[in-house]
């Protein structure tokens, strides 16, 4: 082969990794070099008092702690929607489903899985206006509404994790309790789920870094730019991706902007300490997240 | 645990599964049926071919699927060999401390928030790109560059998991034969991953497809048809979240529930073709 065309295409591969590893270390440095002076106890909690805002017994004004705090809630309530459904989606589809069922089922998974966020935004927001015209005048895109959303759109990721770990199990392992007399849900409580905890912990610390970043969810169901700590399952309220992409439009001066970065790095830095603990758990199951399919 | 409580629990799991699946089809029933109004109308083809714009009373979405197109084609397009590269550089070319490294790299920037990349891109491309091509900033180009970052890693990681799956007794013969590196990349690597590559690329078009806020953020949003890179575009994406504000009652809402039929349709179609080829690859 001609030395040339080989030298060539190492030079272009070597070009390639170069640009993509200067481009996001130009990205990520810029977003330090710029904020990094704004991240500090007063960008989150403003003139308040951090313990008393965390005791939610002061307001906070110009912090975005009310953002932080609904973040939280949001990935609290949703995973604690998500997972159960999850594992038990998927425990169904390692262990009991039949051939042709598994295929039909994991079809659907994959379509779950591949609709954009922003059509699940949608659908939330048209799910809170049926409730409005059909049950209650008092629901309107809420909490909740994003929550449930937020669960459809993590969903299949927990199944998939849930599966594929339950599924890469040993035969050993899969057998020795059964053989032993074991019933078949005994054995995958005592021994299936045990065995494979890491891989499905993992996914959902993943799934947790998801709902922590996704904008365009709750952008259509009930994110507001000021509402301050949510208050109940039906009131608006604030979140740190949302705020992130309210300050880049709509920002009055340096200091707003100035805790836009603040706020964008603490929201890198939460979603890389998430997805690092879970690769530290679970290396080869991740990648299912990784895709992001 | 009683007999009769295990077939409870089986029957638990089997529902949580078959609910899980339902929301597949909850998700397009709602859209259909908020949407039916235009479908029943007959109105829906015509949205697709009419152009935007409301003080007519025509809500087309045409230049909407053209902005989505020509963003997410053009952004696949400049990943791709930028991904092979970099794929190629993981697992065959590069030395093993770099390609660890850049493995490392690669798989961090999946855990980067796509608001991140966009409130960089306002602050620092948007001016770069004013800067070079004397535009108003706001272009396809931005929103294609900070895109291909987005989507990259996927392919990046697919292929070069693709790339490791290649049979270990090919590599050697290709060593042992006296090949190099980059001989053994063209001939035999490229070649065995051939349906790997093509998998992650789909996986890549459909993330591309869907994404919001990057084209939100940096594409301008302008209604019109993309004609060149630094023209202003509003992708279907976009579109559902800048119109969602309007009065729910009205048509012009009503059209973005055939953005969100057309974008479910597409990602869908093109979950079915993954799979289809997977079929055909499996006897």
């Amino acid at each position: 082969m001609n030395r040339v065309i080989e030298y060539l295409i190492i030079a272009g591969s070597w070009l390639c990794g170069i640009v993509l590893v200067g481009s996001i270390f130009c990205i990520i440095g810029y977003l330090f070099f710029k904020g990094a002076a704004a991240v500090n106890l007063s960008l989150i909690f403003g003139r308040t008092n951090p313990i008393d805002a965390i005791l939610l017994k002061k307001q906070v004004f110009n912090g975005i702690f009310p953002a932080i705090a609904g973040t939280f809630s949001l990935v609290v309530l949703s995973v604690a929607l998500a997972v159960p459904a999850g594992l038990a989606s998927g425990i169904y589809l390692a262990e009991y489903a039949q051939n042709s069922t598994k295929k039909v089922l994991s079809l659907f998974f994959d379509i779950l899985a591949g609709i954009p966020s922003i059509v699940i935004g949608l659908f939330g927001f048209s799910l809170a206006v049926f409730l409005h015209k059909n049950y209650s005048d008092r629901i309107y895109p809420c909490l909740l509404i994003s929550g449930i959303s937020l669960a459809f759109l993590v969903l299949p990721y927990i199944i998939r994790t849930t599966q594929v770990s339950l599924e890469s199990l040993p035969m050993q392992t899969r057998l020795t309790a059964v053989a032993l007399g074991a019933t078949k849900l005994q054995n995958i409580f005592y021994v299936l789920l045990p065995q494979s905890l890491s891989g499905i912990v993992s996914g959902v610390i993943l799934a947790v870094g998801r709902c922590a970043e996704d904008t365009a969810v709750i952008m259509l169901t009930g994110v507001v730019a000021s509402a301050g700590v949510p208050k109940s399952l039906f009131s608006h309220y604030e979140a740190l991706p949302f705020y992130i992409f309210y300050i880049s439009s709509q920002y009055a001066d340096t200091q707003e902007l100035l805790s836009g970065y603040g706020a964008s790095i603490i929201l890198l830095f939460l979603c890389a300490f998430l997805f690092l603990i879970a690769f530290a758990i679970q290396k080869r199951l991740c990648y299912q997240m990784l895709y992001r399919v | 645990m009683t007999k009769a409580f295990e077939t409870v629990l089986e029957k638990t799991f089997f529902f949580f599964a078959l609910a899980s699946a339902g929301v597949v089809i909850l998700i397009f029933g709602f859209m259909l049926v908020l949407g039916l109004p235009l479908i029943k109308g007959g109105l829906f083809f015509g949205l697709l071919t009419q152009p935007w714009s409301p003080h007519h009373g025509v809500f087309g979405i045409y230049q909407m699927i053209a902005g989505t197109l020509a963003i997410a084609l053009l952004s696949v397009i400049f990943a791709f060999p930028l991904s092979l590269g970099c794929a190629a550089l993981i697992s065959v070319l590069a030395p093993p401390i770099f390609a660890g490294f850049l493995r490392k790299v690669v798989q961090m920037m999946t855990g980067i928030p796509t608001v991140v990349f966009g409130f960089v891109g306002i602050f620092l491309l948007i001016p770069i790109v004013r800067e070079v091509f004397n535009g108003g900033g706001m272009c396809i180009l931005s929103a294609v560059i900070m895109l291909t970052l987005l989507i990259s890693p996927t392919m990046i990681l697919f292929f070069s998991e693709s790339f490791d799956r290649v049979p270990k007794s090919y590599i050697n013969a290709v060593d042992s034969l006296g090949g190099t590196r980059v001989q053994k990349l063209l001939y035999v690597i490229l070649p065995c991953s051939r349906k790997g590559i093509l998998t992650g690329l789909m996986l890549a078009l459909g993330r591309a497809f869907g994404d919001t806020l990057i084209a939100l953020m940096l594409a301008g949003n302008a209604v019109q048809m993309p004609g060149s890179l630094l023209d202003s575009a509003r992708t279907l994406t976009a579109h559902i979240a800048l119109v969602i504000a309007a009065d729910y009652e009205s048509l012009e809402f009503k059209s973005i529930f055939a953005c969100g039929i057309t974008l479910y349709l597409f990602t869908t179609v093109l979950i079915l073709m993954l799979r289809a080829s997977e079929r055909k690859e499996k006897p």
